[in-house]
């Protein structure tokens, strides 16, 4: 599904990423861990698209080289990230956000875009599968949202647009823990064998909830350890001192 | 019917030209024009006297300019000031007597007037440069006793009702272009309400400039007798040309005790080439009196349009708790240029004003602004609020603010709120992330930014006037 060779990327002069390779394949859970500045939010950027980065290297997403596509482009095609910080849109309400967003991607795969009544369905059965109130949707996108509902939300759209490779960038941060249960049992309930997961975390602590396949080590732009679960496990206990 | 499409016709769609036969006044401004106006109009002698006196006031005034937006030197003598389809110079009796190239026209432009796809619930007073052609739905809000025609006509009808209140809210030698309006106004629309009367459908006027080399003097007057209710709506589109066009209009609104007026603007006059060559001066005096108790107008405009856009519709707040709004969305892309904002003058007591005002600069272009907040020694326990948030787009364009606030009276409050932002990066990004395109994005964000405002507009408008705002900033985000 998505294969990244030798990346590296620039911004404003400074070197973040250099020389990095993934691979990931449809039914995958990969976990991205490591220390602050080591490159992480940078990844997930860089493969959704974000602008005012200087790319090397080769990304392809199903034979297709990334570089050619538009942020927007890359989103129709099933690429998800779930913001670290997902950003507030005075004026613009929640549902409306979430039906313009899915039907841009159904507009794009050459599907029906969905009317009013059959969303409202839709969503509202989403929601519920993650507890969140439906009086939440009618609020402004993100505007005065607690920081465990803009992780919700940002969940809630991922069960929504279905991608194919879903990036969670530091989505446990900041989350107690019946959010991180509920964030975690949304991830759960969506994995299955055609999409993959790329976990950016600081901590085991979301592994405990969402099994991770492999978990790599980056530092200093670099993956410089690759293992399964148990690496998570033991760089909780011996920080990431001790391999970097 | 042949139209002239212009090239970059797709950015302005309502850019083309009928192809009709004018009447025409003699070139410039002059007593001889003035009596060809009124005669033509079959005014009584009161009209014309009242027009000649507005004439030899504007002899020793002087025409603005305080304002933001400079603009060449305008040739007064080189310009029509009257000018109508010879097919229209008798107002059409019925509908099947108009001059097919204008139902055309109307329809065209979404407004159609004949009877079988009129719009659902809303009068229309369809004025064609210098000339009402059509007011559809008379017959129905005649049984309420509701008067909804033309000012030409109300003049000759209704006399008492026109003597009463015309330039009782602007007075004849109130400034520069409001008094040459008063000398020359041709056409615009004239409601009477009465007492204890909710006006049962959405009134409107659609204004079209045509002609080249005219200028358009629109006179409008809406009274809202006591315990009273009306919505009403204008709408205005005009051909693309190269020359620079005067919109000069007075509109004055009177609500009596208890009486609520809700008027609302969607302007979208030719604003000229992404150069900045021709469109509308669009210079426009609007002023609404509250003048009985617990009486309300509300003013919701949404300019995208014109050149130069340069208007402060404005409440004097007479009545003891009557209260004063003003909701506006001015955008301006290329070389468009707005100076608007509101007058909110409080007098009665308890009285209370609203504005929220939102400015969208992109391009080149330029928006300002202006508002004044006074509050009199006797409104004691008044309010206001004011709330001013501007968006630019890119790095060349402007947005100005300033609030002139008098505050006469120790009791009363005034609140004073403006933020100014730049379209945001990290908003544009997670919409592209989402499936959005750039256009669809910027669509969303920049309704967002206006609800307040969008959501003042008759139902069947808002529509509309988001697709207005959306189009009107297509390719400004690179």
């Amino acid at each position: 599904m998505l294969n990244i060779k030798n990346l590296e990327a620039i911004i404003d002069n400074k070197h973040i990423l250099k020389g990095l390779n993934l691979d990931i394949k449809p039914g995958e859970v990969h976990a991205i861990m490591g220390p602050n500045g080591s490159g992480k939010s940078t990844l997930a950027n860089v493969l959704s698209g974000k602008n005012g980065y200087e790319i090397k290297g080769d990304i392809k997403y199903y034979g297709e080289s990334l570089s050619e596509l538009s942020t927007e482009e890359r989103a129709q095609k099933g690429i998800f990230l779930a913001f670290q910080y997902p950003v507030e849109i005075p004026g613009v309400n929640t549902n409306i956000f979430l039906r313009t967003s899915l039907n841009s991607v159904r507009k794009a795969n050459g599907e029906k875009e969905l009317d009013t009544l059959t969303f409202l369905k839709l969503i509202k059965e989403k929601a519920s599968e993650l507890g969140i109130d439906e009086k939440f949707l009618s609020r402004q996108l993100n505007v005065g949202f607690s920081g465990g509902e803009k992780k919700k939300n940002e969940i809630l759209q991922m069960k929504l647009l279905q991608p194919r490779l879903s990036i969670l960038d530091e989505t446990d941060s900041g989350l107690d823990i019946d959010a991180l249960r509920i964030v975690a049992d949304g991830v759960n309930s969506y994995k299955n064998k055609k999409n993959a997961f790329l976990i950016i975390t600081h901590y085991q602590r979301l592994l405990d909830y969402i099994k991770p396949d492999f978990v790599h080590v980056l530092s200093d732009g670099k993956i410089i350890k690759t293992g399964n679960a148990e690496l998570g496990v033991q760089l909780e206990k011996t920080g990431y001192l001790n391999i970097v | 019917m042949k139209t002239e499409d212009l090239k970059n016709n797709k950015d302005y769609k309502y850019g083309f030209i009928t192809d009709i036969e004018n009447v025409r006044s003699p070139k410039g401004l002059s007593e001889e024009t003035i009596k060809f106006i009124s005669n033509i109009k079959k005014e009584p002698k009161w009209m014309l006297a009242w027009r000649l006196k507005a004439f030899n006031r504007l002899k020793v005034l002087k025409e603005p300019d305080w304002q933001k937006p400079k603009y060449p030197k305008i040739n007064y003598q080189d310009l029509y000031y009257y000018s109508a389809p010879k097919s229209a110079s008798e107002k059409p009796k019925s509908l099947d007597e108009i001059d097919p190239k204008i139902l055309e026209t109307y329809k065209k432009l979404g407004i159609p007037l004949v009877e079988q796809q009129r719009l659902n619930g809303i009068a229309v007073d369809a004025v064609f440069d210098s000339v009402s052609v059509a007011t559809t739905f008379k017959d129905e809000l005649t049984k309420k006793g509701i008067i909804f025609c033309s000012i030409s006509e109300a003049i000759q009808k209704h006399p008492d009702l026109v003597k009463k209140y015309l330039g009782s809210v602007i007075p004849l030698s109130d400034h520069y272009f409001a008094t040459l309006n008063s000398a020359v106004f041709t056409d615009g629309s004239f409601v009477y309400i009465p007492p204890n009367t909710k006006c049962p459908m959405e009134l409107s006027t659609y204004f079209r400039i045509n002609a080249s080399e005219t200028g358009q003097f629109e006179r409008t007057l809406i009274i809202a007798d006591k315990g009273s209710y009306v919505s009403y709506l204008e709408g205005c589109t005009a051909p693309m040309r190269d020359e620079n066009q005067l919109h000069a209009a007075n509109v004055e609104l009177i609500a009596l005790d208890d009486a609520e007026i809700k008027y609302s603007t969607v302007q979208n006059w030719y604003p000229g080439d992404e150069k900045g060559v021709g469109g509308i001066y669009n210079f426009v005096t609007k002023r609404g009196a509250c003048r009985g108790k617990n009486s309300k107008i509300s003013w919701t405009q949404v300019e995208t349009g014109s050149a130069i856009t340069w208007k402060y519709p404005s409440c004097i707040l007479q009545g003891d708790n009557s209260v004063g709004e003003f909701y506006s969305i001015a955008i301006t892309n290329n070389y468009q240029k707005a100076d608007t904002g509101t007058k909110m003058i409080h007098l009665g007591k308890n009285t209370k004003s609203k504005i929220i005002s939102k400015g969208i600069s992109a391009g080149n272009a330029d928006n300002m602004y202006r508002g004044l907040v006074e509050i009199k020694n006797k409104a004691t326990n008044s309010r206001n609020y004011t709330q001013c948030d501007s968006l630019l787009m890119g790095n060349k364009c402007g947005a100005h603010t300033i609030p002139y606030i008098k505050n006469n009276n120790a009791t009363s409050t005034i609140e004073h709120e403006a933020t100014t932002t730049k379209i945001n990066e990290e908003q544009l990004y997670y919409c592209n992330q989402r499936g959005l395109d750039q256009e669809e994005a910027v669509s969303l964000i920049i309704n967002g930014f206006c609800k307040e405002v969008l959501q003042q507009l008759p139902m069947e408008f808002a529509v509309e006037a988001q697709k207005l705002v959306a189009i009107s900033l297509e390719g400004s985000v690179g």
